[in-house]
């Protein structure tokens, strides 16, 4: 017991191998490999159409992959739909937010837990007891989950009527109501100002010292991941051209080429 | 509610109101199982289908053929006892629901991949497919229609001489109210409303949006099976060409007219529709408003039954231009009466 314990944890949560995505002509990724072990912090980087948010909709099935393969906690991903691979243990957020915005907070938080009802249409029209227990606990986790989000006074509202950085805030504890393992953020920084960002860092800091959940990042905001990641992939054109840590990346040469461009034009 | 129903069995059974009153409520019951079950895939669900009535021919044939079999004299003798009409009539009527729901898998398994104008175009097709397979069915008599479900209504009325049909409206009207808000309520059905603002949020946030399409359009057009078992067992005889995309267009104007994706909106809507319908079947009364233009051309009569689908219509424009988000919009009559939460929530 002890033994297969640990050998869980040492597992890696998410193992990508030789992944490969072309859209017709256009190699979006190109050979990307990744390996994130538990609890860690990793951010992705790259410049405008690099391919990143290719990867992440990779990981959380929207594509099915060209090459190579996705493990999830050791479980192959291929042919699984989104929802089933949330339900191993992969949330994400978008790059513009998607919430439900015409359902309120609370709801947006209850329905996540969408796949882990544990009743169907029979049990809600007729209202049984199964029924009665699951909607008291799913209502009560809610609560809780708005508590420790601080957005217990908007549970009635509506989301498109909160300001920004919160929807921003909402959308992440809606993911992290599916009982993530991993969590992919993409952008969660974009078109926040400079204190909402420092909110942010803060905020991503915490969740992932009390959710005991891996955080995988796509950041543009430089000072936001370098203060965060401790691990920093680089891509560009779909290829891997860096990795290593924070300071490692900054001083990078390939690194800076890419996002600078080259200056013996 | 309760009150008023059994009020109208009442006076019904002891005639106090003729059977032309009853047919207008079981009219306006039918509409408004119609209009709530519509109203679950195109205001809950955001999608546009327009074949709804599709679904209530295949619930209204399936269901006049057992009833037929079972009661009636057409195929042979009848296989059940006349005694136990009023337990099977019910079960017969929940069967043609049940095949309703199992043909709406057509609709269905294309919307996994199709949304908007072209699921429109599927819906409109299903309908299509549906009067067509039945008009060339002649055991059941083609397009000549098909008759002999009054025989089940008289077995029925041979037990206890009452408005049987008016009873079965109501409880099956107030079923569908029941069931559609319960569903719509839970967090299960929630997910429905999940699809309707962003599927691919819902799809990400653990809903299986495919399984929960299914399950949306099996009870709407379920339900449309329902109220087409009834509507063939009122008029004593079905006809393909009733169910054709005018009486589907009836059905989208009643839910757009009550406002997406609300309950009572839907319900008060096929009240107010089946009324006006009606009103303006008074030939007096059309005369009296075109009397204006009549008066400029003496030799134009205008037939009621002509000009209110001119009426009906520009009404329909008129509301559209001033409030185009419907009646009710997507708020329940709770959300307007407040003290009505004390009685009943919606949500």
């Amino acid at each position: 017991m002890t033994q297969s314990l640990t050998q869980t944890e040492n597992a890696p949560v998410l193992e990508i191998r030789g992944l490969s995505q072309r859209f017709g002509g256009l190699t979006a990724v190109s050979d990307f490999n990744v390996q994130l072990m538990p609890g860690e912090l990793t951010g992705l980087i790259g410049p405008n159409g690099a391919g990143k948010t290719t990867v992440f909709n990779l990981v959380s099935g929207f594509y099915q992959p060209t090459e190579g393969e996705i493990l999830v906690c050791g479980v192959p991903t291929a042919g699984l739909r989104p929802h089933k691979v949330t339900a191993l243990g992969v949330a994400r957020t978008f790059q513009n937010i998607r919430l439900w915005n015409d359902m309120t907070v609370l709801d947006n938080i209850r329905v996540a837990q969408h796949y882990w009802l544990g009743y169907g249409f029979f049990h809600s029209v007729v209202r049984t007891r199964r029924y009665k227990t699951r909607e008291d606990e799913i209502a009560k986790e809610a609560a809780e989950l708005l508590d420790v989000f601080d957005l217990k006074r908007y549970a009635e509202e509506l989301p498109k009527n909160l300001p920004y950085g919160t929807q921003r805030k909402l959308e992440i504890a809606r993911a992290l109501s599916t009982h993530p393992k991993l969590l992919l953020l993409d952008e969660p920084a974009a078109g926040l100002n400079s204190a909402d960002a420092k909110e942010l860092i803060r905020l991503i800091r915490w969740i992932h010292e009390t959710f005991d959940v891996t955080i995988w990042m796509i950041e543009h905001h430089m000072d936001v991941m370098m203060e965060l990641a401790t691990q920093i992939k680089v891509i560009d054109f779909g290829e891997t051209i860096a990795e290593g840590t924070p300071e490692q990346i900054r001083n990078n040469q390939a690194v800076i080429t890419a996002y600078l461009g080259d200056d013996n034009i | 509610m309760v009150l008023f129903a059994v009020g109208l069995l009442v006076a019904a059974h002891y005639r106090f109101i003729d059977s032309y009153i009853q047919i207008v409520a079981m009219t306006i019951g039918i509409n408004i199982i119609m209009s709530t079950s519509l109203n679950l895939v195109n205001g809950n669900m955001g999608e546009f289908t327009c074949g709804h009535a599709g679904f209530m021919c295949v619930g209204a044939y399936i269901s006049s053929i057992l009833s037929v079999a079972c009661f009636g004299s057409k195929f042979g003798d009848p296989l059940l006892p006349a005694s136990s009409v009023l337990f099977v009539f019910p079960i017969i009527l929940l069967i043609g629901g049940a095949v309703a729901a199992v043909s709406s898998l057509l609709v269905s398994v294309p919307s996994f991949k199709t949304r908007d104008d072209y699921l429109a175009i599927i819906s409109i097709a299903v309908n299509y497919m549906i009067l067509s397979a039945l008009e060339n069915m002649d055991f059941i008599g083609g397009s000549r229609g098909f008759q002999g479900m009054k025989d089940t209504v008289w077995a029925m009325v041979d037990i206890f001489d009452g408005p049987w049909m008016l009873f079965w409206v109501i409880l099956f009207t107030a079923l569908t109210v029941w069931i559609i808000r319960r569903f719509i309520s839970s967090t299960y059905g929630k997910g429905v409303n999940a699809i309707c603002q962003d599927e691919v949020a819902a799809e990400i946030m653990s809903v299986n949006t495919n399984k929960i399409k299914i399950i949306n359009f099996m009870i709407a057009a379920g339900l449309a099976g329902c109220a087409g078992g009834l509507y063939a067992h009122i008029i004593g005889y079905v006809n393909p060409q009733s169910f054709n995309i005018l009486k589907s267009t009836e059905a989208l104007v009643m839910v757009y007219l009550g406002g997406m994706g609300s309950l009572s909106g839907a319900v008060i809507s096929a009240i107010i529709f089946t009324g006006l319908l009606e009103v303006l079947r008074s030939q007096a009364l059309i005369d009296g408003l075109l009397s204006p233009i009549t008066m400029m051309f003496p030799d134009w009569e205008p037939s009621a039954g002509v000009i209110k689908w001119v009426m009906i219509p520009l009404l329909l424009v008129i509301v559209m231009q001033f409030r185009p988000e419907g009646i009710m919009g997507n708020r329940e009559l709770s959300d307007v009466f407040p003290w009505l939460k004390k009685f009943y929530r919606f949500k």
